[in-house]
């Protein structure tokens, strides 16, 4: 037992961190030129040279791409006019057909957006190929802006994914044994003997509790050993502060882990159970989609999330290197959880039935 | 007295699995609790051992009140369930040890009460409990239930799924237990070892049929019974229920027990009657009657 609960998180951590990122590459490219001029086959260079786009083929007609979409072959579609060149110089505006597969919306909108950005570089430099002498002077201001990524410089999805993961691992192997641990003495009856001894409640649960502590904060350990030795996660905030972080949140899922334990009697209903909070919590915890962007309830209910406090308290101590005070008011809810949840455990505990 | 029940009743949804239950039971008797599986006799322990709240009446255990006082009789009783409830994953050196600490008390303190039992079980002590045989298993546990120097002793069918001779082994130290001024309930299916207690209680379907000593519950069986014999078994059984002065009929290993609703019963025309229906080598004879005789008359 012990070999897996430390070797399949490893496992997991490594492969979810080099899996779950939200950059899209090799999108499958395809356009219909029906200018067939230097301009238009310098737009499609362009495209040519993003390391984004897997540049097809040039299609013969429109009903022709969207058969190939249809069969998914090809992601995005871009459609250059008829007089493209022609219409550009005589009246400088011009419009472009883009069709994009958006079965996964959220890769859909990425593409939209590195196409617009190759477009509009294009247009900049077509602006001053087709400038005259004469308009020089009406030419407008250009405002460019230049974004400073703060916290993680290069945008490396890892670098936001792994903390996250980590996490969310500790998390799911704590919840787990816990939660299985005393239905399964109620299985076997174990539980029955223990009953009718003069062992106190309190004695018993930290007995059960205290070992799963232990293995949260070794996964931790063990967690961000590899972030930095394979991911090279920078670790900018105070270590002690993430383990004194740490030694409260597990409090909170071994609680929660004991509570499903009181309610049910074998360890399927625990498991399915468990799993059903595990779910809900990874999925709102700010870990994969941003909290910003729910809906308004869905923001409310995320404040019973003990997982979002704990992703945002790594990321926060992790990459930004955020000290006591900063993560002094996620602390406080979550050690407030911790004392409901273990006093409900406790309370919920029954020797006698 | 070492438990008193009163009017213990105690109903699970629409089943009633004790219904006005009451007995006693002195300091140092060995108190047996006859009955078949269901009759209600683990719902029984199970309140004795402040494991289930019942519904209506009261009872104590070593002088304690069972909900009252739960936590003085938990330090005070010694339970061994039916189901074989150790640590599987623990050897047996563990468990005893496990069990020891938990009544805060050390194997070496109360070692004389456990020594004829553990000296059976120590060459394996390095062993996991789950790896045992069913009859070590009964013995570790009855180990862990008396490590403490319990005044009271539970045992939930000790015996059910052990070997004869383990069985006998095992009511043997009961016996010897007993002598130590350890209060001993102890609940079996089997009748034979009903004998063995020193006062049983007769119990189906939640109630107490009789309590007696098992010669006295014995003795108040009204009729002679007939030890009935013949080649053909089934035919046997099937022609004495159809003989219209039949009392009752029921098979009894080898022979069959028969008892006649006539008060001046002549053997000879039952086996006129018998001989008549095709059985060869009918041989009837009188027997005394048994617990389980007893059981089943008062069960019908």
């Amino acid at each position: 037992m012990l070999p897996i609960i430390f070797v399949l998180p490893i496992l997991q951590l490594v492969i979810l961190s080099n899996a779950a990122t939200f950059e899209v590459k090799n999108i499958k490219f395809g356009y219909i030129d029906n200018d067939h001029t230097s301009t238009s086959r310098a737009l499609v260079e362009k495209f040519n040279a993003s390391t984004y786009f897997d540049v097809l083929t040039d299609f013969p007609s429109e009903a022709f791409a969207s058969s190939e979409m249809l069969k998914g072959k090809v992601d995005v579609v871009l459609e250059i006019p008829h007089y493209f060149e022609r219409d550009l110089q005589k009246e400088k505006y011009n419009n472009l057909g883009v069709t994009i597969n958006a079965i996964d919306g959220a890769a859909a909108g990425v593409e939209n957006v590195y196409v617009n950005q190759i477009v509009q570089n294009f247009n900049q430099h077509l602006k001053v190929d087709l400038l005259q002498v004469s308009d020089k002077q009406i030419q407008p201001i250009y405002i460019e802006t230049i974004p400073l990524f703060w916290y993680n410089e290069t945008l490396n999805y890892k670098t936001f994914m792994v903390p996250g993961i980590l996490v969310l691992l500790v998390t799911m192997i704590t919840l787990f044994l816990s939660g299985m641990n005393i239905v399964r003495e109620k299985e076997i009856g174990t539980l029955e003997q223990i009953n009718v001894t003069p062992i106190k409640k309190s004695q018993f649960i930290i007995g059960k509790l205290f070992p799963f502590w232990v293995v949260g904060m070794a996964l931790l350990t063990i967690g961000l050993i590899l972030a930095k030795l394979i991911f090279d996660v920078p670790m900018l905030g105070s270590l002690v502060l993430l383990y004194a972080y740490t030694s409260i949140y597990i409090l909170v899922i071994l609680g929660m882990g004991l509570f499903i334990s009181n309610f049910t009697d074998t360890q399927q209903q625990a498991m399915f159970i468990a799993w059903f909070f595990v779910v809900i919590f990874i999925l709102m915890s700010g870990l994969f989609t941003p909290i910003e962007s729910m809906p308004k309830w869905a923001q409310i209910v995320t404040e019973f999330n003990p997982i979002k406090y704990f992703v945002e308290v790594i990321r926060m101590v992790m990459l930004k290197g955020s000290g006591f005070m900063d993560i002094l008011p996620l602390g406080l809810k979550t050690l407030a959880y911790a004392i409901v949840m273990n006093g409900l455990a406790v309370w919920s505990y029954k020797k006698t039935n | 007295m070492s438990i008193t029940v009163s009017n213990i009743s105690k109903s699970y949804k629409n089943v009633k699995a004790l219904q006005n239950i009451s007995f006693e039971v002195k300091p140092g008797e060995l108190f047996g609790l006859i009955g078949p599986d269901g009759a209600g006799k683990t719902t029984l322990f199970r309140v004795l051992t402040t494991l289930l709240v019942a519904n209506e009446g009261s009872a104590t255990v070593a002088g304690f009140d069972v909900v009252e006082e739960y936590k003085n009789i938990r330090n005070s009783v010694g339970y061994m369930p039916g189901k074989f409830s150790l640590y599987q994953d623990l050897t047996v050196e563990e468990n005893l040890n496990f069990f020891a600490t938990i009544f805060g008390t050390t194997i070496e303190e109360n070692y004389d009460l456990i020594k004829d039992i553990y000296v059976q079980i120590e060459p394996f002590k390095d062993r996991r409990a789950g790896k045992l045989s069913g009859g070590m298993k009964q013995k570790l546990a009855l180990c862990c239930a008396l490590i403490h120097k319990p005044k009271v002793l539970f045992l939930d069918e000790p015996t059910t799924g052990v070997d004869p001779v383990s069985r006998k082994e095992f009511w043997e130290m009961l016996k010897r237990l007993q002598q130590k001024d350890i209060t001993i309930l102890v609940s079996t299916p089997y009748m034979d070892e009903a004998a063995l207690c020193d006062r049983i209680a007769l119990i189906q379907d939640g109630k107490i049929l009789e309590i007696d000593t098992p010669k006295a519950i014995v003795k108040h069986y009204p009729k002679q019974i007939y030890n009935v014999r013949a080649t053909n078994m089934y035919q046997l059984i099937y022609s004495l229920k159809k003989y219209e002065h039949n009392h009752s009929v029921y098979p009894f290993g080898e022979v069959v027990h028969y008892t006649d609703s006539r008060t001046d019963f002549n053997p000879k025309d039952l086996k006129l009657y018998l001989e008549s229906n095709d059985l060869n080598n009918v041989e009837i004879e009188k027997t005394v009657a048994t617990i389980e005789d007893t059981f089943m008359e008062l069960a019908k």
